[in-house]
Order: C-alpha cells, then sequence, then structure tokens
C-alpha cells in the first residue's frame, strides 16, 4: 500500500524564539530550522511500515517555501520513495495546508496519511483532522500504536486519561505523538542516495486550491516573563518560605 | 450572536473544564447552549443545565457518540453549527480530535487553545512553546475555539436552570469503531484542576521512585506530573506528561523535581502561581522561572519534605 507522509518545515525545537520588536512576528532569520519533531516520527513510521512489508510506496510532501525542499530530501534520506513540493512563499494555516494535502491525496490516492500531531511553530493540531474530514477518512490523532490490519488499521491513541483505540476504515488519516517510535538519523550514504530520489515540484494555483488566510494576526508579543525567585538552604527553609510566605500549603 | 460550547464529560458528570470553557463562551457574547453528546449521558446533561450562564443544553444520547469518535461527533456538530456564531470547546485530547474536523467541514479555520478573549472575533494564543503570544482575528462567519482551561477562570457548576433539549441525529457515519481503552484511576485530584502539581522527571531514575512523589502528594492533596523525559522512559504513562505537548497546569503550587526545565516543560507550568525546584544542578534552567530553588540530591530531599509535611 502507498503511504503518504507530510511534513513541515519549522524553526528547530531547541531555539528559543524572540519576538520582533514591531510586534508583528517572531524573528526568523538567521535561525537553524528543521523537520517538524512529530513529523519525524510520522516519517519514522512510514518506514518501518516498509520494512515490515506493508507499505509498498512512502511518498512524503511538504508545502512552503523552496528551502522546504531541504526538509523533504532529509525525509528522503530516512527512507521516503519520492517527494512533492508544493511551493509557496504565501502564509499557509492549517486549513489551506489541509486543502492542499487533499488535493495531492485525491492524485496520488494513498491508503494510509501520516501527519504530525503538531507544528511546533504555530502549535496548531489541526491539519490532519481537516484533512481527514475534507477527504471523509477516518482520523487516528495522537498514535502511540499503529498496525495495519487488511483494510483496516487499528490506532492507540494518548488521550487525556490514558490510552484509547480505535479501529478505522483504510484509507485514514493518523497523527503521531511523541511515544509512537524513535526516528532513526539518517545515514550518510543515504543523504546522498537521497540526491537522486524524484522530487516533484506543484504549488497552490496548479493544485487549484484558494489558500487566503481567514485569520489576521493583530500582534505578536512576548510573553510575561517569571523572575527567578531565591535559593533556599534547606527542606525546612522550603517548606517555611511555603507555608508562612507564600501560604500554599 | 450564539455559542454552542461542547461538554467535556463522562456520562455521569460533566468534567471542570466545561466550566472554564463557558467562562469564555460568555466574554463571546450571546446566549449560550451546551451540547451534551454520549450515551446514557442524561445526566451529565442535567449537571450541564445547573451552569451559571447556559441558556440551553441540548442532549444527543446515541450509541454513534459513545466513545466521542470524532467521524460521528463531527457530523452531530456541524449539522448544529448553522445556527451558532461560535463553536467552542476544551482544548483537551476531545476537542483538539473533533473541533477541527467540524471546522474544515464548515470551511473555517480553527483557533486553537485561546487563553483570553478579546472580542466576538478576536482571540489570544501562546505560540512556540509559550514563547510568543499571538492576538488573531477571524473573518470566518463561525467562529470555532478551542479554551485553554488555565486562561479563564470557572464559572459556577450551580446556579442556572437551563432546559434539556433532546437531539434525535444519530450521526453513526461508519468508518471507525471503539476498540477498547485503558484509563488511569486514581485518587487524587485530576493534573490540569489540582492546585498543586508535584512533577518528576528523568533525575527520578525509574517508575518505583515515584512513590516518593505520590507520598508527599497525599499530604498534600496534590496531584502528580511528569516531564517527557520521565514518560518517555516509562517510568509513568503519558497522560502525567505536562508540557507543550502534554498537560497545561496552572496551580497554586507546582513543585518540579529532577526536572531540567526545558522550554517544552516550562510551556505546560510556567503560569502556575509559585514554582519550586528540587534539582542537584544550580545551573538548570528550570531555577530561572523558581520561586523557590532548592539544590539538593532529591532522593535526600524528597524523604524529608515528606516528613516534614
Ligand atoms: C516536539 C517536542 C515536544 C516536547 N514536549 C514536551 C512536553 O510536553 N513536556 C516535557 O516535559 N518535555 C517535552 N519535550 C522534551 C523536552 O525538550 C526535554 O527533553 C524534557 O522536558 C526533559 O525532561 P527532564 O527535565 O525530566 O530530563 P533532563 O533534561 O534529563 O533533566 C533531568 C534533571 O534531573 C536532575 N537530576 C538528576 N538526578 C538528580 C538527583 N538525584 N537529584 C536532583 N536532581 C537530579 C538533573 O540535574 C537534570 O536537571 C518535548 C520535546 C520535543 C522535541
Ligand atoms: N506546510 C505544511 N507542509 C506539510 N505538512 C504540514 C504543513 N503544515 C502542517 N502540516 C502537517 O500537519 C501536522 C500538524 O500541523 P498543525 O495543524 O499546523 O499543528 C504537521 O505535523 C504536518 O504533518
Amino acid at each position: 500500500m502507498k503511504v503518504l507522509v507530510a511534513v513541515k518545515r519549522v524553526i528547530d525545537y531547541n531555539v528559543k524564539v524572540r519576538v520582533k520588536p514591531d510586534n508583528t512576528g517572531v524573528d526568523l532569520t538567521n535561525v537553524k530550522m528543521a523537520m517538524n519533531p512529530f513529523c519525524e516520527i510520522a516519517v519514522e513510521e512510514a518506514v518501518r511500515l516498509k520494512e515490515k512489508g506493508v507499505a509498498t510506496e512512502i511518498v512524503v510532501v511538504s508545502i512552503g517555501p523552496k528551502a522546504a525542499q531541504e526538509q523533504i530530501r532529509t525525509a528522503l534520506a530516512l527512507g521516503a520513495d519520492r517527494g512533492i513540493h508544493v511551493e509557496t512563499d504565501e502564509e499557509i494555516q492549517s486549513l489551506a495546508a489541509a486543502k492542499l494535502l487533499k488535493a495531492v491525496v485525491d492524485k496520488e490516492q494513498p491508503s494510509l496519511v501520516i501527519l504530525g500531531k503538531q507544528s511546533i511553530d504555530n502549535d496548531n493540531n489541526q491539519t490532519g483532522q481537516m484533512l481527514a474530514a475534507l477527504a471523509g477518512y477516518p482520523q487516528g490523532t495522537f498514535a502511540s500504536e499503529v498496525s495495519v490490519d487488511g483494510d483496516k488499521v487499528k490506532v492507540t491513541r494518548e488521550i487525556d486519561g490514558g490510552l484509547m483505540t480505535v479501529s478505522l476504515n483504510l484509507p485514514a488519516i493518523v497523527t503521531t505523538d511523541l511515544r509512537l517510535n524513535e526516528p532513526r538519523y539518517a545515514s550518510l550514504p543515504n543523504i546522498m542516495k537521497a540526491k537522486k530520489k524524484p522530487l516533484e515540484s506543484t504549488t497552490p494555483a496548479d493544485l487549484g486550491v484558494d489558500v487566503t488566510p481567514r485569520l489576521t494576526t493583530l500582534k505578536v508579543e512576548a510573553p510575561a516573563q517569571r523572575q527567578a525567585g531565591i535559593k533556599v538552604a534547606d527542606v525546612a527553609e522550603l517548606v517555611d518560605k511555603l507555608k508562612n510566605e507564600a501560604k500554599v500549603i | 450572536m450564539s455559542v454552542l460550547v461542547i461538554a467535556d464529560h463522562d456520562n455521569a458528570s460533566i468534567k471542570g473544564s466545561t466550566l472554564n470553557v463557558v467562562a469564555a463562551a460568555k466574554q463571546m457574547g450571546g446566549d449560550i447552549a451546551v451540547l451534551v453528546a454520549g450515551q446514557g449521558c442524561s445526566a451529565a446533561a442535567d449537571a450541564a443545565a445547573k451552569i451559571e450562564g447556559v441558556a440551553k443544553v441540548l442532549l444527543a444520547d446515541n450509541a454513534a457518540y459513545a466513545h466521542h469518535l470524532a467521524e460521528n461527533l463531527a457530523a452531530l456538530v456541524v449539522e448544529l453549527a448553522k445556527d451558532y456564531t461560535h463553536v467552542v470547546s476544551a482544548a483537551g485530547t476531545t476537542g483538539k480530535d473533533f473541533l477541527p474536523r467540524v471546522a474544515a467541514l464548515l470551511d473555517v479555520a480553527q483557533v486553537s487553545e485561546i487563553i483570553a478573549v478579546q472580542s466576538a472575533d478576536t482571540f489570544v494564543r501562546p505560540i512556540y512553546a509559550g514563547n510568543a503570544i499571538a492576538t488573531v482575528q477571524s473573518s470566518d462567519a463561525i467562529k470555532v475555539v478551542t479554551v485553554r482551561s488555565t486562561g479563564f477562570d470557572p464559572v459556577a457548576a450551580e446556579g442556572g436552570s437551563a432546559a434539556v433539549e433532546a437531539v434525535g441525529a444519530a450521526h453513526d457515519v461508519g468508518i471507525s469503531s471503539f476498540v477498547g481503552e485503558e484509563i488511569a484511576k486514581s485518587d487524587r485530584p485530576e493534573l490540569t484542576a489540582a492546585s498543586i502539581v508535584i512533577s518528576g522527571g528523568r533525575g527520578m531514575q525509574n517508575g518505583d521512585n515515584f512513590k516518593m512523589l505520590e507520598g508527599i502528594a497525599d499530604k498534600l492533596g496534590a496531584a502528580v506530573g511528569a516531564s517527557r523525559a520521565a514518560v518517555d522512559a516509562g517510568f509513568v504513562p503519558n497522560d502525567m506528561q505536562v508540557g507543550q505537548t502534554g498537560k497545561i497546569v496552572a496551580p497554586q503550587l507546582y513543585i518540579a523535581v529532577g526536572i531540567s526545565g526545558a522550554i517544552q516543560h516550562l510551556a505546560g507550568m510556567s503560569d502556575s502561581k509559585v514554582i519550586v525546584a528540587i534539582n542537584k544542578d544550580e545551573e538548570a534552567p528550570i531555577f530561572q522561572v523558581a520561586d523557590y530553588g532548592l539544590v539538593a540530591d532529591l532522593f535526600v530531599a524528597l524523604p524529608e519534605l515528606e516528613g516534614k509535611l
């Protein structure tokens, strides 16, 4: 079966972002960019499905500026077979991303689409569910275990109270949570090989999708900063402070 | 204007987060209707009818909604949404699952995890793990919004007397089914509702050592949380993870034990009123946000702390 994986180029998770002085957004100049960590987990899961003989082809898609091809190449180096780049310099909000991915799904007809549960830049946690809705597919969100069985996929989901398992008809959408797997690193030979794998380019216009933003960001501010407090000498002082100063116990 | 709130509930009772969502809904303006969708959930609907400020309760009691499967629940909410200007739920794993599906079917954006309402179409939400706070305005006809509970003081659970109206629609889309669940049982307060939280990180070394935190939690009436590293290492289950991609807490007192203080962890607890950090590394970033820092070996400090409470 064919598996489609959506990967997003985002700020590296180790970078502490700074808000621009004019409050229009965060400063991304000269900041290290990377594949969204949840998308790395999505790629890894697809590769494992291929290694198990369940998946036959892995297609990776990314929407974004020219530079997003770096993240597609990374996915190819990790084991994806070919890439699709939907090139745009516009701001792509989750609904627009879902519509673009729906157009790709219509063309590619994958049996399974794996996305991250959340982009660590906008923290939206929407795109997979929106794609599922637009495609009319079932969804297994926040997955910690995925097993394909015939024309169904069983997904164990991380929920507030614990874990929940659902069975979905294929084709289906899965979004990854942190415990699904531990992504591998790309080896140097595989990075070299990835350069030769096919990467097709398209645009929102080619796909016939209107990506006009529905939300306008009026301003972006730095959060209120917490001040570091004091160091206490021992447990006795800590308990005393909590009882008599902070009055929280 | 009118707001449809989708209640978080367990059929018998309404979860506390719904009270925070109703508080947010009040600020959006207009009448508030609460949808209780489930199976055998009339007790939850009766509880919803008593919530302060609720004008109407819609009760959708059907096997199709038994486990809040997103496919079925979204189909129901989309049908009801046409009569409202806002569709709102808590940003728990249920709301995060079905509500974007509703938004896409309505062809509108979703505004995720708001912490403030500025006006009927303008909301405030954290981005980049809380390192930036965005104010966003929606141009869509129906505003679909999830609410971060810690951003809003709850309305009273009692005092209202809304009518309960049955909704007949049974949407069984038939493409997904419930297989089973493992729900953690605990006598301690729920993590997101507790007024004191004590969390352990990689420094705890194993799951057994979390008993030291549990002993203290029992004395303080606290909930127990964890960092991602502690969950990934299998010390404790996933539902205990506090952080950017786990649970968001803002208790009166948060005690971080053996946790370094990565931005992803801080994103989930830095709105706590008082923060205590116990860590043997005095350079640990957690001390930069802690009101009271204790540089100590947790294996020495925790038994002593339990003894002094
Ligand atoms: C996409 C993504 C999402 C993430 N989401 C989350 C999230 O939601 N929540 C979260 O917590 N993290 C999250 N993380 C992980 C985060 O980046 C950190 O890796 C994690 O928080 C570290 O956990 P820790 O502090 O327990 O472990 P460490 O960073 O290893 O810190 C352990 C600490 O314990 C101290 N220690 C060790 N032994 C002792 C002792 N005997 N006595 C006292 N102190 C001791 C050490 O000094 C150290 O400071 C996420 C990461 C990514 C990439
Ligand atoms: N621009 C994009 N290109 C490719 N995939 C995306 C894009 N935006 C979102 N996604 C996918 O949707 C997931 C969730 O994103 P979000 O809804 O923005 O939190 C990501 O982890 C990706 O798998």
